[in-house]
């Protein structure tokens, strides 16, 4: 009984609502979450899965040696690859695309590449124009690989570990 | 500065009539400076309801923990200016198979009446557009009419969200409407007066803010609050627009200058019900430090000031604000519920309380004597 009269004055006196708008009014002072995004940046992990590039040994020889294994495992269907015999008998790509537009950034093809040839890099800063900009071919996929080796490498060494 | 604007008004009469003549002179005066006095009114609110939505999208950001708008101008200050540019040069889309009268008609008829009332509230003793005598009668007469625009636009937009956020929208109004009516007919029957200055006036008993209406008419006061949140369709109370569910409600489908109206109207709305709010429940202009003891020492403390309801009208709009952060939406028959089953019934007893304790007995015993005393 009394505890049903004290139900209907707390709802009469708007208790349970007092109580939401102290929180509020509390957190309305609490020291803010955002990240004022192009100035500061969130950290990143060396797993990160960004934009793809292909790499090279660093005898300048470049690593794909056309298995296609990525090409099967893409579930997107986003990489495409036609290869044939090079002039000293290895088997090489010559075309490697990969459709970004398709791409759903799982991260298989890097899993599965027996030799670290595609990588998805750090780069999530990338955008394209017109109809055609966001399907990357071999040279631009080897180029991004060239420029950013040294940070490649380095994010593998670090996750090597774990793997 | 009273000096000032009566000499600057004597002026004015006399070069009226100077060169209009006695029959001209006069009425075009008057005129004139109603104009004036419309725009000193209206320009203020305008203004506060571009920076209002900024405030909004402040507060409601600080209270997630997130900063709000800060990128245009210093520290964000810029952006409602930048969002009514964005707005004006909008296109404006009509949608095939809308009722092309109605729906152009429908912005103006939601935003006359919001801006119209402004005409009655008094902003300290003689700053009102019009004095009236039946001031919170036409008050109540021109917020229902809002509730037209809301039904114009709609009926004339063509599209089932549209219409189902307008029948939402009018079921709602209608049932607050009435329970708005009578928390209001508590402030008058205490005040004594339909005319907001006396109703203010008679606020003042010398005891600071013990003697303002809003401690005797408490669930009045609470209940005018959340109906007038109904009434706008805020937050909690936002089903006529309930993005989750209908889109944006009654204006989907209006964009660029006509939705700025619309939104014009919405905030002019809620500072309009914070303002009648502030002069019927909480002693408008009068200061809450009004004891004899502060006005021996500190007289400017208890000088009653527009600036007493510029903080009280604040409080209570930066309220919607908070309560906007806190609450999750009602559902409709909880609305329907809380309106019908709960305000309604409460301010109807409340209405009969207040007449006992205004009963002469009662009314002349402490601590009644307060507020019914005189």
């Amino acid at each position: 009984m009394l505890s049903r009269v004290r139900d209907i004055a707390n709802s009469l006196l708007l208790g349970e609502l007092v109580k939401g708008m102290r929180l509020t009014g509390r957190y309305m002072f609490a020291r803010k979450v955002t990240v004022m995004y192009p100035e500061e940046k969130t950290p990143m992990s060396p797993r990160f899965r960004g934009l793809h590039a292909l790499r090279r040994y660093p005898n300048g020889e470049e690593r794909c040696i056309a298995c296609k294994l990525c090409e099967a495992v893409c579930p997107a269907l986003a990489i495409t690859i036609e290869s044939e015999q090079r002039d000293d008998g290895t088997r090489r790509t010559t075309r490697y695309d990969v459709d970004l537009l398709k791409c759903i950034f799982c991260g298989f093809c890097e899993e599965s590449c027996p030799v670290d040839s595609i990588v998805e890099t750090h780069i999530l800063e990338y955008h394209g124009e017109q109809r055609g900009d966001l399907l990357f071919t071999k040279p631009m996929l080897l180029a991004i690989g060239d420029k950013y080796e040294p940070e490649l490498a380095a994010a593998r060494a670090e996750d090597a570990k774990y793997r | 500065m009273t000096d000032w604007l009566a000499r600057v008004q004597e002026w004015a009469q006399g070069t009226s009539t100077q060169y209009l003549g006695a029959d001209w002179g006069p009425p075009v005066y008057t005129t004139g400076r109603t104009l004036v006095m419309i725009v000193m009114v209206l320009a203020p609110v305008v203004l506060t309801v571009l920076y209002y939505q900024l405030i909004e999208r402040w507060v409601i950001g600080w209270m997630q923990v997130r900063k709000g708008p800060n990128r245009v101008g210093y520290k964000g200050i810029l952006q409602p200016i930048a969002d009514a540019i964005k707005l004006l040069t909008k296109e404006q889309i009509v949608p095939s198979g809308a009722n092309k009268g109605l729906f152009f008609l429908a912005p103006v008829v939601s935003v006359g009446p919001a801006l119209a009332a402004w005409a009655i509230i008094p902003f300290a003793p003689d700053w009102v557009i019009s004095n009236a005598d039946a001031a919170v009668l036409v008050m109540l007469a021109l917020t229902s009419m809002g509730i037209y625009g809301v039904i114009i636009a709609g009926w004339a937009s063509n599209s089932k969200y549209a219409f189902l956020g307008a029948m939402r929208a009018s079921a709602q109004m209608v049932s607050y409407e009435i329970a708005m009516g009578f928390a209001i007919v508590g402030g008058l029957m205490a005040g004594q007066s339909m005319n907001l200055t006396q109703i203010v006036a008679r606020q003042d008993a010398a005891v600071g803010f013990f003697g303002w209406f809003f401690i005797p008419l408490f669930p009045l006061f609470i209940i005018h609050y959340v109906a007038g949140l109904a009434e706008t369709n805020r937050h909690p109370f936002d089903v006529a627009e309930g993005e989750s569910e209908i889109v944006a409600g009654f204006h989907v489908e209006y964009s660029g200058m006509m939705f700025a109206v619309f939104f014009l109207a919405e905030y002019a709305n809620m500072i309009l019900i914070s303002t009648v709010s502030a002069l019927i429940f909480l002693g408008g202009w009068l200061s809450p430090f009004d004891f004899p003891w502060v006005r021996d020492h500190a007289a400017l403390l208890a000088m009653p000031g527009i600036w007493w309801l510029l903080a009280k009208i604040l409080f209570l709009m930066f309220a919607f604000l908070w309560v906007r952060a806190t609450f999750p939406r009602y559902r409709y028959d909880q609305i329907m519920r809380l309106g019908w089953k709960v305000f309604i019934p409460l301010t109807i007893v409340w209405i009969v309380v207040i007449g006992v304790m205004m009963m002469p007995p009662i009314a002349t015993t402490w601590p009644f004597s307060i507020w019914f005393g005189r």
